[in-house]
């Protein structure tokens, strides 16, 4: 708790209130007259402001109050809401945000010039040219007025005055919240008070509505401070009050203390307080009371901690890294889990037994909620792309429409992180290169309009995530032929559709040499399907000529732990990811011999390739009796694994293998057995692409 | 028996803000983050005084602060609002809504207590 920089919170809420701006504003650019917009980006720069203000961000405080006086001649209807008004504070809100991460940067006259284009635009909307004050000479925001300082008028003790005063408060003082006893508690404050209400305008019992105020007060006060310190007393009520503060010259102690009379009293409106009613009492017993609130101030503190553990948080914000290490540390929990539990199976303890099953259960719950804290929806990292659209609109000349779904998604915070780059390659692509120019879309029928949809949907462990584009496709014989000549597949190899897509991702596909409408497809691809495998994610590409390419990345929900089934291949143990595995069943010795040479199986009607792990891991075993297949997917695709073993499900942490491994593509890492053990985790991925092979090869012999 | 304050902020930093300085000072503080919440935090129970900002999603903080005025169980209690203006008409509207004082943004956390302290009678 005590460890949370007040500072850091105000970055972070910085950058929300940045973001709200630059989601205001784009939405604002469809629908310039949306109130409800207008307000929301005001409110934004408002707050901004205040708490850049509040923090020292002196800078941003003041660029951001320019801003803030601007927009607010949009907001009050004096100047309209314009493109050139969004475009120009969009990129102040660009500035803005450099002044958070960097307040003490030097950006020389950048301010200036966007606040002048900034007020370009609403004086060209409006078409006004009078310039907005506030804008012209930078004026710093005022300090709180409201507390004035008493510390510096208390130079000159040896002048000690005499002051009437004289005071009347609205009938609607208390009901405001006022309480006109601490107005006087204030006065006692300044010097030897002597004060005296006056009653007189108190009306009869059945006519006193219990929450006016009645009462006026007259005050003798002797003091050294200056009148603007009386009237300082009464700054929240200045103005609705009536008010008389008469010096009645240098205080002399030989003169009587009683100045006033009663028919002086009587003068000034009348008052009675109601409930809060301080009785006519004389002068005297009002003199100073100092040493009471003294104690008032000591009772106060000493409950301090009381009300510190009485304090409710609603929630918490935690720098990212403790939850990592929080994540580490129950992935280490699992795997010493996990061998307890081996070893109290292997017990007769029932005792041992008991807890080691409890352990489990709290485990698995431990990790579960652990997982849950880590998930923020996806729609956080869509919302970045709206701005790249709108900046590749302008770049490209072309009309595009953002359309996102399933912004709610959950996934684990940094496998969203690392998704950001390879999005907004894929992103570019589409609208850069995917989308035909209005003219073009326009010739093939189109609307004039290209649509890049981001999507995202949660499905068994795994979420995928899908770009796609409405643009012109892939043309497949291009790529072909370019893979061709640059020699990364031989000339007229066999080849799936999938397969030959498939090669857009190699490293060094594209180059600037590419066909015209390939071009940039292939810019990067190698490093998006570089971080996608790092996220144990894959990528699938569909595309159809002339109607547009889908681009769908299936991600993992999260990076540390998985479920996992626990299988055994001759003497060698893997780990099969669960979200992966669509069912187990048995393959015989004689299915076995039947189906030699055309390693498929009739599953439902529908026809599934396996693979024999014995065989790719050449095992030299002998394959038990009864085998297993376990038939696993990756959403379109399925493929049977034979193993000789299920042993069972198993959590597993997972540990990346050394570089040395770089190319091994079966395995996607390792884990730590419960026994101590080693075993491989299988790269489901990979296997159903050379399942997927194995049938294209027997589709081309058929 | 410790005071008990209702803070009424959007923004995050300045609540925290305002809850260290009056927790230090010896006040409970209890917070909302808009003027939707801040109303249904007052209804549930009295406050000895009410700090919001007027510059609020949901509902502002003068709509706030006039509906707060119509609880019968927020009667008379001290409503104190955060202004980054200095704009007189700011002030004045919310006095008319109900608002008791006001304190000028950006303010030291001194400032904020012994305003609290202030309006607080003793």
């Amino acid at each position: 708790m005590s460890t949370i920089d007040p500072l850091d919170i105000f970055r972070a809420e910085a950058a929300e209130l940045l973001e709200q701006i630059e989601q205001g504003l784009l939405d604002l650019e469809h629908r310039l007259d949306d109130r409800a917009l207008i307000d929301s980006v005001f409110r934004g720069l408002h707050t901004l402001k205040g708490s850049g203000a509040m923090f020292g961000f002196d800078a941003l405080a003041a660029f951001t109050h320019h801003c803030e006086t601007a927009f607010d001649r949009v907001r009050k209807g004096l100047a309209p809401a314009t493109t050139d008004l969004v475009m120009a504070v969009l990129a102040a809100r660009d500035h803005m945000r450099a002044l958070v991460e960097d307040p003490a940067g030097d950006y020389g006259a950048t301010g200036a010039a966007l606040l002048k284009q900034l007020q370009d635009a609403v004086d060209g909307g409006s078409g006004r040219t009078e310039p907005t004050a506030a804008i012209d000479q930078p004026e710093t925001i005022p300090a709180a007025g409201a507390v004035a300082s008493t510390a510096g008028d208390a130079a000159d003790k040896s002048q000690m005055r005499r002051w009437r005063i004289r005071f009347s408060l609205p009938p609607d003082t208390l009901f405001n919240g006022t309480n006109p006893l601490a107005l006087l508690d204030e006065m006692r404050d300044l010097g030897d008070a002597e004060i005296q209400v006056d009653t007189s305008n108190v009306p009869p019992l059945d006519a006193i509505k219990p929450t006016d105020l009645y009462l006026s007060w007259v005050v003798m006060l002797t003091t050294d401070r200056p009148r603007a310190d009386i009237e300082d007393v009464f700054i929240f009520v200045m103005d609705e009050m009536s008010l008389n503060i008469e010096e009645l010259g240098p205080f002399d102690p030989a003169e009587p203390i009683l100045a006033w009379t009663p028919a002086e009293a009587v003068a000034t409106p009348a008052v009675a307080a109601g409930r809060m009613a301080e009785p006519a009492l004389p002068p005297a017993t009002h003199a100073a009371e100092k040493p009471v609130h003294a104690a008032t101030g000591t009772s106060q503190r000493s409950e301090v901690a009381d009300s510190m553990a009485r304090r409710k948080a609603e929630s918490v914000r935690v720098p990212a890294e403790r939850l990592d290490e929080l994540m580490d540390r129950v992935g280490e929990l699992v795997i010493a889990q996990s061998r307890l539990t081996q070893i109290a199976a292997s017990s007769l303890d029932a005792q041992l037994r008991t807890v080691s099953e409890e352990m489990e259960r709290l485990c698995s719950e431990l990790r579960t909620t652990m997982m849950v804290l880590r998930m923020v929806p996806v729609g956080t990292l869509f919302e970045r792309f709206r701005r790249l659209v709108h900046d590749l609109q302008r770049d490209t000349g072309k009309t595009i429409e953002l359309v996102t779904a399933g912004e709610t998604t959950e996934m684990d915070k940094t496998v969203i992180e690392r998704l950001a780059d390879p999005l907004v390659h894929l992103v570019r692509n589409a609208a850069d290169h995917g989308l035909e120019s209005p003219e073009g879309r326009h010739a093939a029928g189109k609307s004039e309009i290209g649509r890049v949809t981001l999507s995202a949907r949660q499905v068994g462990g795994e979420v995928i995530v899908t770009i796609a584009d409405d643009g012109r496709g892939i043309d497949r014989d291009k790529i072909r032929a370019k893979a061709e000549s640059s020699g990364l597949i031989p000339v007229g190899a066999v080849m799936s559709d999938q397969e030959v897509l498939q090669l857009i991702l190699q490293p060094g596909f594209s180059t600037a040499a590419t066909v015209t409408n390939l071009s940039g497809r292939g810019v990067g691809m190698d490093v998006v399907k570089k971080t996608i495998d790092s996220l144990r994610g894959t990528i699938d590409i569909s595309t159809r000529l002339g109607e547009g390419t889908t681009i769908a990345l299936r991600i993992p929900l999260t990076l540390a732990i998985i479920d996992g089934l626990l299988v055994r291949v001759g003497k060698g143990r893997y780990v099969i990811p669960l979200p992966a595995v669509e069912e187990c069943l048995e393959l015989s010795l004689e299915e076995d011999l039947r189906s030699r040479g055309r390693s498929f199986l009739s599953l439902r009607g529908s026809l599934v390739p396996f693979i024999r792990l014995r065989e790719i891991f050449s095992t030299g075993s002998k394959p038990d009796p009864y085998q297993k297949i376990v038939v696993v997917s990756t959403g379109e695709d399925r493929v049977g694994l034979v193993v000789d073993q299920i042993i069972g499900d198993h959590q597993t942490v997972i540990k990346s293998m050394s570089k040395l491994h770089d190319d091994v593509s079966t395995f996607s890492g390792a884990t730590i057995l419960g026994d101590g053990g080693v075993a491989l985790i299988l790269d489901v991925a990979n296997l159903v692409a050379a399942g997927r092979e194995q049938e294209a090869q027997l589709r081309a012999t058929a | 028996m410790t005071a008990q304050i209702l803070t009424v902020d959007d923004s995050a930093s300045v609540r925290m803000t305002t809850r260290m300085a009056l927790t230090r000072a010896g006040f409970s503080v209890v917070e909302a983050v808009d003027g939707v919440d801040g109303l249904t935090k007052a209804k549930t129970k009295r406050f000895d005084a009410i700090i919001t900002d007027l510059n609020m999603p949901n509902m502002d903080g003068l709509k706030m602060i006039e509906e707060m005025r119509r609880l019968p169980n927020q009667l008379g209690v001290p409503i104190l609002f955060l202004t980054t203006e200095s704009d007189a008409g700011l002030k004045t509207r919310a006095k008319s809504a109900g608002a008791t004082a006001w304190l000028t943004k950006p303010f030291e956390p001194d400032q904020l207590v012994k305003l609290v302290t202030r309006v607080l009678a003793r």
